[in-house]
């Protein structure tokens, strides 16, 4: 028979937890104040770990149920810092079980979900994008109604100091408006002042001896950009 | 081809309401009948004709004349001679026709594309792109995915403007970046159908219209959380903050609450583990800040004035050199005569300054409109 928790997690929607081992969960350390957090802390305990046998009507069962969704999820922010969890993460991570960067520069690059706070019921989950190193939402309306703090707001970085290696080459490549083959000048000042301050970057990473994280290509593009500046002027619109 | 004609359903309204289209404009019939609009797709759609047929419902074979008057534009040999024209063009139509009857799917998927190339021109002329305004303002486009955008509408583009390279793609006016639409049914949506000149032009067409909602401060939110020290940045209400010197209405040619309004600080989300920034010089650490980020001051992005700012700073050093040089070189010339005249093309200098407008200022180029 499946057990609470594999039924909660195979459920739709809660594609984005992983599994909590059971030696994790019925260490009362690992569940340290959450007994004031959750209501019918220790039903809703008895339900995650499978010793419910309370015979109570539907209202209360529902009630309970919550209780330990809301547990699992609170549990489940300290899960994914510890080794374990953070492998099991890891695993869905590779296989973009949390989506990928919908921004196009990113080339489908594997999300992580996170918090913006680590207090219940303050914000929804959002996605990291490890390339852009921004946040997004989700795209089903069914992720977007999980509580971030069931992730936590340093899951993400964690992952990234433990498995540097996971960490995706970083692109200058970028979108640039253009009308009728033509940058327009707003965007296109604005976008050089993010040059500027990106180059500014790479000097203080540079003078402290840090790898910038860039890709490779991306040095070659520099050099292809400043011939593109001087050619500027030569450029000719595309045909429409 | 002969059904789809028999329904009441024209052939665009029909492919704009095929799921996946949603994003497609219906072009007008006028527009597709002035051949002027459809200079030189003729090279690159197979079966332009029949294709061109398909779209505007015309019967292939009850209005033969009528055909050949389309062509007419088309080919300046027609326009020459109507009479004389050679045997063989008439042949290779009724070829095309034949080719027609056998295989209607292709002429379905030239017609497709007919109207796609047709559609990335009629969005960017001026009913193409009020209809784009009506469909933007319907949110038929979506929102914007990243966080810090606050759910800013967005359109669709393509990033190249030839067919067959690219899927659409959604720009958002708040992070000035393009992003894949959520839906997998767009991603055989060609973006060459949209163009690269109409995301932009939109919003050069439109530049009263207000590019970020309302920011319903999430900062309150993150205030209430006391581990989150961006507080100490973003709590803090912007007059408080030092001083910045007094903004332009109008930079670049765009309203700066229009320029990116979804960048800059407090938009810039910040790596965190338990509560304190990771930083920069960690193998992990932030890298891409610069992507999303804006300067407070906006001044700082009026390119010609920072310029001539810096001429001017220049030229001030080189004015204090000249001095020394005056001082150094006393018997020579006299020390004063040495800084007058340093000071009088100091002067030459602040006078083009201020005085005449920089032939590099675009600034008040877009009030006109």
């Amino acid at each position: 028979m499946l057990t609470n928790v594999l039924q909660f997690i195979s459920s739709r929607g809660n594609e984005y937890f992983c599994e909590i081992d059971e030696e994790y969960l019925t260490d009362r350390f690992n569940l340290t104040g959450l007994n004031v957090e959750v209501q019918y802390y220790q039903y809703a305990l008895d339900l995650v770990t499978d010793v419910f046998d309370l015979d109570c009507d539907d209202d209360m069962r529902e009630q309970i149920e919550k209780s330990a969704r809301h547990l699992y999820g609170l549990v489940h922010a300290r899960y994914i810092v510890t080794t374990r969890g953070l492998a099991k993460m890891l695993d869905k991570f590779k296989k973009a079980d949390f989506g990928k960067c919908p921004r196009v520069m990113c080339t489908s690059q594997p999300l992580l979900p996170m918090g913006q706070s680590d207090v219940p019921n303050t914000s929804p989950v959002k996605l990291y994008c490890a390339r852009c190193e921004d946040i997004y939402n989700p795209k089903s309306s069914r992720h977007a109604a999980i509580d971030g703090a069931y992730f936590g707001t340093s899951f993400q970085n964690i992952l990234f100091q433990v498995y540097p290696s996971m960490m995706p080459a970083k692109t200058q490549r970028r979108y640039e408006p253009r009308v009728f083959g033509f940058k327009v000048h707003a965007a296109a000042a604005l976008m050089r002042w993010q040059a500027m301050q990106r180059d500014d970057m790479k000097d203080r990473l540079q003078a402290a001896k840090v790898e910038s994280g860039f890709e490779e290509e991306d040095e070659e593009m520099e050099s292809e950009d400043e011939l593109d500046d001087e050619m500027e002027g030569e450029q000719v619109a595309p045909p429409l | 081809m002969s059904s789809s004609s028999q329904v009441a359903e024209s052939w665009i309204s029909s492919f704009c309401s095929l799921l996946g289209h949603e994003y497609f404009a219906e072009v007008s019939e006028d527009f597709i009948e002035d051949d002027f609009n459809l200079t030189g797709l003729q090279s690159q759609v197979p079966m332009y004709k029949e294709a061109l047929e398909m779209i505007l419902d015309v019967e292939p074979d009850d209005d033969e004349d009528e055909e050949d008057e389309e062509d007419e534009d088309e080919d300046e040999e027609d326009m020459l001679g109507e009479g004389d024209r050679p045997t063989g063009y008439r042949r290779a139509g009724d070829r095309r026709h034949m080719r027609m009857a056998s295989d209607l799917s292709m002429i379905e998927s030239s017609a497709e594309l007919l109207y796609g190339l047709i559609h990335q021109r009629f969005i960017i002329s001026r009913p193409g792109i009020q209809q784009m305004a009506e469909k933007y303002d319907l949110q038929h486009f979506g929102l914007c995915p990243r966080v810090n955008c606050n759910g800013v509408k967005v359109l669709p583009v393509g990033c190249s403007d030839t067919p067959g390279q690219e899927t659409v793609k959604l720009f958002c006016p708040s992070c000035l970046d393009v992003y894949t639409p959520p839906n997998s049914r767009f991603q055989s949506v060609d973006g060459a159908f949209f163009g690269t000149t109409f995301g932009c032009l939109f919003f050069m067409t439109f530049p009263e219209l207000d590019v970020g909602t309302m920011r319903v401060q999430t900062d309150d939110r993150m205030a209430s959380d006391t581990n989150s020290a961006s507080t100490i940045i973003n709590g803090i209400p912007a007059t408080s903050r030092i001083p910045l010197p007094p903004q332009p209405s109008i930079i670049n040619g765009v309203a700066p609450h229009n320029l990116a309004p979804g960048l800059g600080t407090g938009n810039i989300h910040e790596p965190r583990i338990y509560g304190f920034r990771v930083s920069e010089r960690a193998r992990s650490g932030p890298r891409m800040k610069w992507l999303r980020s804006r300067p407070d001051d906006i001044n700082e992005l009026d390119e010609a004035k920072r310029f001539w700012e810096d001429q001017e700073e220049v030229l001030e050093d080189e004015g204090t050199e000249m001095e020394e040089e005056a001082m150094d070189g006393q018997q020579g010339i006299d020390a004063d005569e040495g800084s007058a005249i340093a000071a009088s093309v100091k002067k030459a200098r602040k006078a083009q300054l201020n005085g005449g407008v920089s032939p590099m200022d675009t600034n008040g180029v877009g009030e006109g409109g």
